[in-house]
């Protein structure tokens, strides 16, 4: 059920036929399906989530690359903790903040397979920021997707380190302040100058457009790993339309005025 | 070699491949040999982070269907009590080693065995239980680490190694004799190898649908109870005709055996009994021996852990004592002597 | 310059109704305006997004957005 590519050869040769692969299940070529690897269920995110869309582009591109077998994904605490009820490949748990470090015992031992990591705010960079930071320093040749949605989700929005100023959380009542409680963190930047860290990105899914780059991003990173070029990490700005207290499309709003702001799009490290 | 690196060499032996650790004293010498020989032999050494970064290291390595070994002392097993739990929960095999100092805190680095409780009764959170083995000597550090791989592949549950830093630190010939079969993937379908062939396979200890955390604890404990019907291990000196028993472990017992030698000499009639299995503990063995021997004296390193066990398994059926040295202190073999003449005139 | 002549695309979509949260973000991210709220609730007790057939050239952006991946694009 894999959305096949139409090859068209545009500026081909006058009277040269376009070609098309077609599939018709109903006489129209379908273009856009669900990836084979998302298992076909209702999921238990929130309206305008973006772990939804986030869980499909990884899904998308592991079964174009046509790596799933070799895949084992590692879904720690936080909203996604039951992301491996959506994947059909090997998945595992982690304790919270110990990602990478549990990446970095399977990748290890098994340096053919293909490990990811699906990591939150919290997880990344708050209990785990020194498994973040040691993981990328080894050059680690894993790829984490860090979920940056400004709040902890599962455990009813508390602030997280990158909530940004005044916003207002479970734990920032009045909103977030730096005097007392510090600035945003942007990872991506913390990890860049260390050796060892190949390729990072950010990206978002707050609109089409940008989803469509936040794909490239993951392909990219799951290349980087595939190719054994090292360590690569995409952070997707993703909406919390719960915790921000806004409407799905007011929070895709929000990210694209306020948090891709202080959160610059765009690469960060590449090779 | 010392204590530290013939627990390394019963890694190794047992076919480990994986190994992260991070410095401690008094167990430096037991990452620094594995760093050695993983790398001599292609296995994996990682220097992580923190004792923490450590055990989740060995929890994915375990996941991936490899035998894996983290090892610290006291304060850094601590930090891995939750790693621990999450291991027993996921039903995923490993081994610690705890080469035991003085505490609470930061203590000192002087040998001590107040980790019991920890290492026994739980440590980390929820009904879950780890092999404990606890060795007397440089060998049999070496043998029980090489056994603590085999049970803990077998069960799919953690297995800890509680030494201390005089064992760790003792320099004692040991014979190298290989009899585990290493490891054996083909025995793991439930590792995480990449589904070709295979359903997806997933490690997880979250159950929230209605009863199912519930009906995996039975499970659990079901396995315990295999284990405890299956595993104990206990070495017992002169029970048949003692009036006194001491019951001690590792280097404890070491010392309370000469002790034990010395009160014979004397002519008391004292025996030992040496839990090899710190759980499952020998608690049969120690009920039958009360049915006769009416004086135990429990000796530890420590304020008194084992000895709750004891006089559980004792039920008041005897009396017993204790004798104990904290925050580093070990006994002498006179101490011990006196305390064994004490308890048998009164 | 060459002039290639492209056949103007024509699509139109499905979307699973009883999956549908209601987010609406395909309603904001689809270019021609094909894409509305419904007038019934569905089996979630939300006003699902339905495809309102005109200019829809198949571009796919609703698809791309959507959390819940039950939109289907036919082009």
């Amino acid at each position: 059920m894999q959305p096949r590519v139409r090859s068209r050869k545009l500026g081909a040769k006058k009277g040269k036929k376009i070609k098309a692969k077609i599939i018709k299940p109903d006489g129209a070529n379908r273009v856009f399906a669900r990836p084979a690897t998302l298992r076909d269920i209702d999921n238990h995110y929130c309206a305008g989530c973006g772990h939804g869309i986030i869980h499909r582009l990884i899904c998308e591109v592991i079964d174009e690359l046509g790596i799933r077998e070799k895949v084992i994904a590692i879904a720690p605490v936080g909203c996604a903790v039951i992301a491996y009820d959506y994947w059909d490949f090997d998945v595992t748990e982690a304790p919270h903040g110990r990602t990478p470090a549990v990446a970095t015992g399977i990748k290890r031992t098994r340096p053919n397979n293909i490990v990811f990591t699906y990591q939150g705010d919290g997880d990344l960079a708050a209990i785990g920021t020194a498994e973040t930071i040691h993981a990328a320093n080894r050059g680690e040749n894993i790829t984490i997707i860090f979920v940056n949605n400004g709040v902890y989700g599962m455990t009813g929005g508390q602030m997280a380190p990158t909530t940004l100023a005044g916003q207002k959380t479970a734990t920032t009542v009045y909103g977030r302040s730096l005097r007392r409680e510090g600035y945003p963190i942007r990872m991506l930047e913390i990890l860049a100058p260390l050796p060892g860290a190949r390729y990072l990105e950010r990206v978002s899914v707050h609109s089409a457009h940008e989803t469509l780059r936040a794909k490239r991003a993951i392909m990219k990173a799951f290349k980087t790993q595939v190719d054994g070029k090292g360590f690569s990490m995409v952070e997707v700005l993703s909406m919390c339309p719960t915790y921000w207290g806004m409407s799905p499309v007011k929070a895709a709003e929000r990210i694209r005025s306020d948090v891709a702001t202080f959160y610059p799009l765009g690469v960060v490290k590449t090779y | 070699m010392c204590g530290n690196d013939a627990c390394g060499e019963g890694a190794m032996l047992a076919g480990c491949t994986f190994y992260a650790g991070y410095p401690i004293t008094p167990q430096n010498e037991l990452t620094a040999y594995m760093a050695k020989r993983m790398v001599d032999t292609g296995g994996t050494f990682i220097q992580a982070e923190s004792e923490l970064a450590a055990i989740n290291m060995v929890l994915g390595a375990s996941a991936a269907g490899f035998r894996a070994m983290t090892s610290s002392s006291s304060p850094g097993i601590s930090l891995k009590q939750e790693g621990i739990s999450y291991m027993a929960g996921c039903e995923l095999p490993g081994v610690i080693v705890n080469i035991q100092r003085g505490g609470p805190g930061l203590g000192n680095i002087a040998p001590s065995q107040g980790d019991y409780f920890q290492a026994v009764k739980g440590g980390g959170h929820g009904d879950y239980k780890v092999i404990v083995l606890a060795p007397d000597s440089a060998q049999e550090l070496l043998d029980h680490t090489s056994l603590a791989f085999d049970l803990s592949d077998k069960y799919r549950n953690p297995a800890l190694i509680l030494g201390d830093g005089l064992l760790g630190q003792m320099m004692e010939p040991v014979e190298i004799r290989t009899q585990s079969p290493g490891n054996d993937i083909k025995s793991k379908p439930w590792a995480l190898t990449g589904c070709a062939g295979r359903k997806p396979n997933i490690i997880k200890s979250l159950l929230l649908g209605d009863g199912a955390l519930e009906a995996h604890n039975i499970k659990l404990q079901q396995k315990y109870k295999t284990i405890k019907d299956a595993e104990v291990r206990v070495e017992i000196t002169n029970s048949k005709d003692s009036d006194i028993m001491v019951v001690a472990y590792g280097s404890a017992a070491r010392i309370s055996k000469a002790a034990v030698m010395k009160a014979r000499a004397k002519g008391i009639k004292a025996g030992l009994i040496r839990p090899i299995t710190l759980w499952p503990f020998p608690e049969n063995t120690v009920s039958e021996i009360a049915n006769k021997v009416k004086k135990f004296l429990v000796v530890e390193m420590s304020a008194g852990q084992m000895v709750e066990d004891v006089r559980l398994a004792v039920c008041g059926k005897a009396r017993v004592d204790f004798y104990g040295r904290m925050g580093g202190g070990i006994p002498t073999e006179d101490e011990i002597l006196a305390q064994i003449e004490h308890a048998a005139k009164s | 310059m060459k002039v290639v002549k492209v056949k103007k695309p024509s699509g139109k979509i499905k979307i699973i109704k009883d999956r549908c949260k209601g987010c609406y973000l395909c309603i904001v991210n689809c270019p021609n305006g094909r894409i509305k709220i419904a007038e019934d609730l569905n089996i979630k007790g939300v006003k699902p997004a339905v495809f309102s057939p005109g200019n829809c050239t198949g571009c796919a952006m609703c698809a791309v957005i959507c959390p819940e991946c039950i939109i289907e694009v036919y082009r």
